[in-house]
């Protein structure tokens, strides 16, 4: 390997990207945008559940559990006249759940029976409709005691679970979404920018001209690595800097930590994105599979999303291939944790094979030959 | 104008021909949809299950035993271990082997038994609040049902109000339910940049785009050449991707197929123009790629797919508004879950029908402008 040949390659790549800038809007827009909408757009946090209450027989009671209600932080209720109304409500969507007190709420409720409040929930959207009964029984259970005292009468719950949530106590989705985010920018990033590279100049007829040049495919593979590795890696910057500085996104790891896993992961994105640039042989076949294996693989099989250990064994199983679940764990702990070794060596561990095992592919089916 | 219809119906078989020529490209458009569906379609889910947690119990009497009994039995929660000290609890979460840890204190069982109510601690990893988040839920559940037998077991007073909740359309809360007809909008989406998103940057890159524009076909005949493949199959991916989410995962259709076809013509004619453009608006392949990014990676993240709009920031929401996927996959819930017809569905299909057609004129204005 020649320092002098391996930096003609380099300079070479490096006219390459400054003449078509798609590759430095996607290694600087393409985050910038990314994160702006996530950050922004994407809350799983709670929001005001639109409630239509319908009160058969309004008495003091009922008008004291609807105050509680009403002055609880996530709920907007409206009174409907009756339950047909508010069951059109929810089909159109015009409400998220019905709470029902029916005529006779109060009667038993006095007489020593239990009353029943009955909610319904619009299933569709299976987690906020859990989320939603979660809200009204905690309601529920909040005025279940001031109803209580109120009375005289000492409330005997058995049981309290206190919950307490280590490192985003106030579980700020945002906090853990956008480190998890800048995980699936990197694999876009890493992928995008050398997936086309070399089919490019296979297609173009350009590789035929490198061929009859002494350089070795290490070095033609490494002049094309470095100078899109510090591409990535100015996007890595930049996200860091967003999230630290515009998102408030708390940063408990050391930098070094940080950067460190980051080398390694862009290393193994870029390998990505090689191997499927030396693999298709044609732009366009080698732009359908990034399309198809970079973002909705990440998105969905990181654990950025969806939990990782409630999926099958076989998906389970599936996910050690996707480079960003790894990314995703290290980096969840190094912004909300801290440099937690334990988690860091063990997905540093699973990147690096992965890393070696997309560069091995690419320098292996990466000949200098015609055909 | 029997002319006319000849070329485009020429110009959509040599499209059809381009895309199906070789086996990689034949391979990209059949196999993935399929695979990608049953993967995401398991992985997918907003219900926990075996989310390892690991108990630290001070306590010697039954009562706390029985309730991490009732834990350790959940589908949702599986006991990781026991441990001993803080320290070890600590650990379990830190290095993120547990998910959950319950403290249970020294007085757990003789303050129950005393009538006190008696604590219990539940820690979680913030780091993944989502996971967390949903986890309390469960986790509150278990220890309401805890108390209603305790209650039941020892006599006490039950509370006067029961809150007994239902779910429409979705009865179990199963999360697949609402995630899977979302798989079949995104597929939808990427097979249809997939056709397109490429298809003029490519010819305009290997030159073969003047060629067309010297023949007698004038730019609306192009587009038009250009679109009906987009259209083919994309109508046969949905359709192929649909059958799968009604008879391999069983998600209910209770809607009309007519309802259903009428939201994906409009929501193909949609994407199909927004690729055109995004398309003729790249010189070269690698920026009809970041075009295609660029759009699609927020199109689904806008959505609604896994998180709702409606807790989206009020401009955000109005920027939804532009999203495609987001009114088809209104079409698919609607006609899965809430066995929507055609007219109710209304409110969806005019919006996409809006997209699409001022997406194909801007196309076939920019394949004018670069002549």
């Amino acid at each position: 390997m020649k320092w002098m040949r391996l930096r003609g390659l380099m300079r070479k790549e490096a006219y390459e990207i400054l003449r078509d800038p798609s590759s430095i809007a996607i290694a600087f827009v393409l985050p910038m945008v990314l994160l702006l909408i996530f950050g922004y757009g994407v809350s799983l946090d709670a929001r005001r559940v639109s409630v239509a209450e319908v009160v058969d027989h309004p008495t003091q009671l009922t008008t004291s559990f609807l105050a509680e209600l009403q002055s609880s932080p996530w709920f907007r209720p409206t009174i409907y006249p009756d339950q047909a109304s508010a069951e059109r409500a929810l089909v159109h969507g015009h409400a998220d759940a019905i709470l029902w007190l029916r005529s006779d709420f109060t009667r038993l409720s006095y007489s020593g029976n239990t009353a029943p409040i009955d909610l319904t929930v619009n299933g569709v959207d299976a987690n906020q409709a859990r989320i939603i009964k979660n809200y009204v029984n905690g309601t529920w259970l909040v005025w279940l005691e001031q109803e209580a005292t109120r009375q005289g009468a000492q409330l005997s719950v058995p049981v309290i679970a206190d919950t307490r949530v280590w490192f985003n106590p106030a579980l700020r989705s945002r906090d853990y979404l956008i480190p998890g985010l800048i995980a699936i920018i990197m694999t876009l990033i890493g992928a995008l920018l050398t997936a086309l590279v070399v089919a490019r100049e296979w297609e173009r007829g350009t590789m035929e001209g490198i061929m009859v040049t002494p350089v070795s495919t290490p070095e033609i593979l490494l002049g094309k690595l470095v100078p899109y590795f510090a591409m990535g890696m100015g996007g890595m910057i930049l996200s860091t800097t967003m999230a630290v500085f515009l998102f408030d996104v708390p940063l408990r790891g050391s930098l070094l930590v940080l950067f460190g896993t980051a080398t390694l992961f862009l290393l193994t994105a870029l390998g990505m994105g090689l191997v499927i640039s030396v693999l298709a042989r044609s732009q366009f076949v080698a732009a359908m599979i990034a399309i198809i294996t970079t973002f909705l693989p990440a998105f969905i099989l990181s654990g950025f999303l969806f939990d990782i250990r409630s999926m099958p064994q076989v998906i389970q199983a599936l996910t050690h291939v996707v480079a960003a679940r790894y990314f995703v764990a290290m980096l969840q702990s190094i912004f909300l944790a801290g440099d937690v070794w334990p988690v860091i060596l063990r997905n540093g561990f699973g990147m690096a094979i992965l890393c070696v095992i997309f560069l091995g592919i690419a320098l292996l089916r990466f000949r200098k030959r015609l055909d | 104008m029997r002319l006319i219809l000849r070329r485009i119906f020429a110009l959509s078989i040599k499209e059809l021909l381009a895309l199906l020529r070789d086996a990689a490209s034949r391979a990209v458009l059949i196999g993935p949809p399929i695979i990608q569906l049953l993967v995401f379609g398991y992985a997918a889910t907003f219900n926990l299950s075996h989310v390892p947690f690991v108990v630290y119990n001070q306590d010697q009497g039954q009562s706390s035993r029985d309730l991490i009994a009732r834990f350790a039995g959940s589908p949702s929660f599986g006991l990781l271990r026991v441990v001993h000290n803080q320290s070890a609890l600590q650990q379990a979460i830190d290095d993120k082997s547990a998910l959950m840890a319950i403290d249970i204190g020294p007085n757990f069982t003789s303050d129950l038994e005393r009538g006190k109510t008696s604590h219990v601690q539940l820690i979680l990893d913030g780091r993944d609040s989502n996971t967390a988040g949903l986890a309390i839920g469960y986790a509150q559940s278990i220890v309401t049902t805890f108390n209603e037998a305790q209650t039941a077991e020892h006599g006490g007073i039950p509370p006067s109000t029961v809150l007994l909740d239902r779910a429409w359309f979705n009865p179990n809360l199963d999360s697949h339910w609402f995630i899977i007809p979302g798989i079949c909008g995104i597929l939808t989406l990427l097979e249809s940049m997939l056709t397109t998103g490429l298809s003029v940057a490519r010819e305009r890159e290997m030159g073969t785009f003047d060629q067309l524009l010297v023949t007698p076909m004038r730019p609306t005949e192009i587009l038009f050449g250009k679109a009906l493949p987009g259209f083919l199959v994309g109508t046969m991916e949905g359709t192929l991707i649909i059958l799968v989410a009604i008879f391999w995962f069983h998600v209910p259709f209770t809607g009309s197929f007519l309802g259903l076809y009428v939201g994906l013509f409009c929501f193909l004619l949609a994407t199909v123009g927004i690729g055109l453009m995004i398309s003729s608006l790249a010189r070269t392949q690698q920026q009809g790629l970041l075009g295609v990014f660029l759009f699609m990676v927020p199109a689904i993240v806008l959505s609604g797919f896994a998180t709702p709009i409606a807790n989206m920031p009020q401009a955000v929401q109005y920027i939804t508004l532009l999203d495609p996927l987001r009114y088809f996959l209104i079409v698919l819930r609607r006609s899965f879950l809430e066995g929507a017809g055609a007219s109710l569905l209304w409110p969806q299909y005019w919006p996409l029908a809006v997209i699409g057609v001022v997406s194909m004129i801007i196309a076939g204005r920019l394949f004018r402008r670069l002549y």
